[in-house]
């Protein structure tokens, strides 16, 4: 079963072509702010390094977020086209997942944190399990302060991954038993998108094009205050 | 060429799609609406409307297929709006045109919102004869275009400052109107006397054999907008529905003098409306009377092909391929893209 990963929910896009003999080719655009127009020629630059057609993809996997919602949106729009005009199922991988899996060798707590601007992260927290991660504290968006007390309340060990928080890593360094993991590791990446698919495929996980929804965590701001001015009056 | 165009439109709050063959024949086009998300705010919410634009990307899109009777692998081409418009709301539909295009192996085509407004009239009288003016006004743009032939258009004027829809949406919300604005001021007038006020008509007071060239065939509003803000102001207890009333006939009137003086300086045989204020019932009537008066040829679309619509974005595409050829995969939204004056095509 081959499939197509799309991940651009983060600062970076990317996007990769795998299946049961791993990953066949994959793109990565670091250069932030241009997913729109950098992702449509990796997908058809992937496809023919990987020497399918796109008739042959059975899966199309996506980022869902949390992330930036220019990015995420390219992304998803992207991906559930695909899969419709294929006739092909989805699977949708939280950002948070992809930033701790590749981390899952250290035996430390995982606590991954995206960058989600206006000094906020997005941030989880997993733990290494046989064969992959297991997520023990949902996706929220925190302020670097809140991820802090948060830190200091658990006794163990802990790996901060992400670009998050490598951005706010004076704010965490006060905690020693807090270790930051490198650059390499600080954004979601499509060949982790596609190898956390495929263990998802195997075990027959999809999800039809119409079922993926982003995952914003935040509100518009227009939603907010009209709610609070409606409170208030 | 032959060919079944699938187009998309999203550069405000309506998400759209259409099949159209060769330019002429609309086999589907399906518009959704954010109107009812955006009305308690007021006014289209960018965010707002992005989100919409994604959750509603494929359901329309596969219902303009399913209603034209259309396989995906039928399609010619896929054209969409990348601009001007809103950002977010642009990109959703670019991304997805682009990526049927890829997996269907057929040209991706960028057309210009305001281009594909200048072909809606076309949809519905594909022999206009040219040249032909069209007064393109809504809620983003207030413009004359003087179409020589296909492919061979330039703009004659421009408003200065606020175009006539977004006149409209903030006369109404200062009159309490529901949004949006347009339909609600269209409505209320009907009630009212548009000669009870003689509100300020921009630039069509003086003679227009002396006007300078640059003013002649130009637009403003915003000194209209604010002398019916002023007067609601002063006069609390004024019949709104006389104020809309008087409003909309400024309105009309400046648009439709402008654009019998734009038909006389070109020599152009036709007159055409498009964009969403084009809708409006008096400026419908008003434009068809000063036609009648002109003796030149008048087109007016059906108010569903006036408003933002994917069928206008499939025939434009159409041209643009003749034209243009395909665009780049790496094709972005272009949120200020102006209307590409085409003089040599
Ligand atoms: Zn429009």
């Amino acid at each position: 079963m081959l499939i197509l990963g799309i991940e651009s929910a983060g600062s970076q896009v990317g996007c990769a072509i795998g299946g049961h003999e791993g990953v066949l080719a994959s793109a990565h655009t670091g250069k932030g702010r241009q997913h729109a127009e950098s992702l449509a020629p990796q997908i058809d630059f992937v496809r023919r390094q990987a020497g399918i057609e796109f008739s042959e993809l059975g899966v199309v996997a996506v980022d869902v977020g949390p992330g930036l919602y220019t990015g995420l949106r390219v992304g998803i729009s992207s991906a559930t086209t695909i899969a419709h005009a294929l006739g092909i199922p989805m699977i949708g991988i939280s950002s948070l997942d992809l930033l701790a899996f590749p981390a899952r060798w250290t035996s430390r707590l995982i606590v991954t944190a995206l960058d989600a601007r206006r000094g906020e992260l997005f941030t989880a927290l997993f733990r290494k399990v046989p064969g992959g991660i297991q997520r023990i504290r949902d996706p929220q968006v925190n302020t670097p302060q809140e991820l802090l007390a948060e830190l200091m309340t658990i006794e163990e060990p802990a790996l901060l991954v992400g670009d998050g928080a490598l951005r706010y890593q004076e704010i965490f360094s006060s905690i020693r038993r807090v270790e930051m993991a490198e650059q390499g590791l600080a954004n979601p990446s499509a060949r982790s998108l596609v190898q956390l698919a495929h263990a998802q495929a195997l075990r027959e996980e999809f999800v039809p094009s119409w079922d993926i929804k982003p995952v914003y965590l935040r509100q518009p701001d227009a939603e907010i205050n009209w709610k609070t001015r409606k409170e208030d009056s | 060429m032959s060919g079944l165009i699938l187009g998309i439109e999203t550069s405000c709050d309506e998400t759209a799609a259409a099949v159209v063959d060769s330019a002429k024949t609309v086999r589907s086009s399906v518009v959704s609406s954010q109107i009812d998300l955006h009305a308690r705010f007021g006014g289209v919410v960018p965010e707002v409307a992005s989100r919409a634009h994604l959750d509603l990307m494929i359901p329309v899109v596969a219902e303009s297929l399913v209603s034209a009777g259309v396989e995906g692998n039928e399609v010619d081409a896929v054209a969409a709006t990348t601009g001007p418009g809103l950002v977010g709301s642009l990109l959703v539909g670019v991304t997805a045109a682009k990526s049927l295009s890829l997996v269907w192996d057929v040209p991706f085509v960028s057309v210009n919102h305001l281009e594909a407004h200048l072909y809606a009239s076309f949809l519905e009288e594909p022999d206009l004869d040219f040249p032909l003016v069209v007064l393109l006004v809504s809620g983003g743009h207030t413009m004359l275009v003087l179409m020589e032939a296909h492919g061979r258009y330039r703009v004659l004027g421009s408003t200065l400052d606020d175009a006539a829809g977004e006149a409209f949406d903030k006369v109404a919300r200062y009159l309490g109107l529901e949004y949006p604005g347009g339909p609600a001021i269209d409505a209320l007038a009907v009630e009212g006397d548009p000669t009870a006020f003689d509100y300020p008509r921009a630039l069509v007071q003086e003679n227009p054999d002396t006007m300078a060239e640059d003013r002649k065939l130009a637009f403003s509003f915003s000194g209209l907008k604010t002398a019916v803000i002023n007067h609601v102001r002063n006069n609390p207890d004024v019949s709104t529905a006389d104020v809309a009333a008087s409003f909309q006939e400024a309105v009309v009137e400046v648009l439709v003098t402008k654009a019998k003086w734009a038909a006389a300086a070109t020599g152009a045989k036709g007159l055409c409306l498009g964009g969403g204020v084009a809708a409006n019932s008096r400026l419908r009537e008003k434009f068809l009377d000063a036609c009648i008066e002109t003796g030149v040829q008048s087109f007016i679309p059906s108010r569903s092909m006036c408003t933002d619509n994917a069928a206008m974005v499939a025939a434009a595409g159409w041209w643009c391929l003749q034209m243009d050829g395909s665009s780049p995969l790496n094709t972005g939204a272009d949120p200020n893209w102006g209307l590409p004056e085409r003089l040599n095509s």
